[in-house]
């Protein structure tokens, strides 16, 4: 257990890294490290893999997981509150302001036009993530079926997300549970 | 009752996400265009904003959808309940953290979990595609306007930007001045 931080510290360090994350996500971990480990030596290196680890198997957004369990480390319930709240006001205040700004001006034929081009600049991007994301697939016959399971059942079978989901995670817990029954023989 | 309806919804979300950022994109899809909260279209701006604002994506799309439907209580409903599975859940894994890591149900279920996400991701593409392309329903019928073909222009030069590590605000706000050069030649 690490010594207890000022609640306000928390909040305006965690407050900084939400106001200057651009993408949030995996964007978030190097501003992080930064303020975290060199400059107020609150956690370790090691630290921020364990918090890695933990982001990427549990579910929510990566800064959330992250703000909660630095927050609960160096200050139990109240730490993760104001890390939590710290990250998440930012985005907040802003977006809000933007979609009252942008209301007014969504019938303007300027502002059309600009989110005419942005949607097809949105494509390009979520189809690079895919792309990326299916390059770091883990390469072995289960993980491409279930990608292209995954794929079909909303493509072609219009099964809901949710249920794809669950049962993805039940027959990848199957499957490893089965090869480590083996290794053990 | 839309605020109830909201809270409910972006917790469903946020329990159900996997990877955080873009992953988060199918099951927004899915749940939002299935309670006509929003046209696709909509849908598709407010990704482009959120993904262009400071902070977590998934923060600022409940925030923004939450704003669009219920105002400055809705975006506090939608916000809360994406943040609140994350929240509880991290609490009780900091607490058993050294078990947690080791433990081959998690881990196991994690390897279906990451190459689904894989695949929903595919399918939001797909979707997304359709709509940029076929605004208004898929017929061939669009071969004959000339938005299909900045639309085609315009995602192409995007795609090879972003495969050159182009920062996406940079893409999104390229793509902005393409689509008003566009609407004053077009």
């Amino acid at each position: 257990m690490l010594k207890p931080h000022s609640l306000w510290n928390l909040f305006s360090t965690f407050f900084r890294i939400g106001a200057f994350t651009f993408g949030g996500g995996y964007a978030m971990i190097p501003l992080i490290q930064k303020e975290m480990v060199e400059e107020n030596g609150w956690i370790s290196d090691d630290d921020i893999l364990e918090i890695v680890a933990i982001a990427e198997s549990t579910p929510g957004p990566i800064a959330i997981n992250a703000a909660t369990f630095i927050g609960y480390r160096l200050n139990r319930f109240w730490g993760s509150f104001f890390s939590t709240l710290g990250v998440v006001l930012p985005s907040f205040i802003v977006i809000l302001l933007i979609s009252y700004l942008l209301r007014g001006f969504a019938d303007i034929p300027v502002v059309q036009n600009a989110f005419f081009g942005i949607r097809a600049g949105v494509l390009a991007l979520i189809f690079k993530a895919f792309f990326t994301m299916l390059k770091k697939c883990p390469k072995n016959l289960l993980s491409y079926l279930i990608v292209a399971g995954a794929f079909i059942a909303t493509v072609v079978f219009d099964f809901h997300i949710l249920l794809i989901i669950i049962s993805c995670g039940i027959v990848g817990l199957i499957a490893s549970l089965g090869a480590a029954r083996r290794e053990k023989q | 009752m839309i605020l109830l309806s909201l809270f409910l919804t972006f917790f469903q979300i946020g329990a159900f996400t996997f990877g955080g950022g873009y992953a988060m994109i199918p099951l927004i899809q899915s749940e939002v265009l299935a309670r006509n909260w929003l046209t696709e279209e909509t849908l598709i701006n407010f990704i482009a904003v959120s993904e262009s604002t400071p902070g977590p994506f998934a923060i600022n799309i409940a925030t923004y959808i939450g704003s669009e439907l219920g105002g400055v209580l809705g975006s506090a409903c939608a916000t809360l309940g994406v943040v609140l599975p994350s929240f509880l859940i991290i609490l009780l894994v900091a607490r058993f953290f050294e078990k947690f890591k080791e433990n081959p149900i998690v881990s196991g279920c994690m390897s279906g979990l990451k190459p689904a996400v894989i695949g929903l991701i595919g399918s939001a593409v797909l979707s997304i595609g359709q709509t940029v392309f076929f605004p208004t329903g898929v017929a061939l019928s669009v071969l004959y306007e000339l938005r299909t073909y900045v639309s085609l222009g315009i995602a192409i030069l995007m795609t090879v930007l972003a495969f050159r590590k182009v920062h996406p605000i940079a893409i999104i706000l390229i793509s902005a001045l393409l689509g008003i050069l566009a609407g004053i030649w077009v």
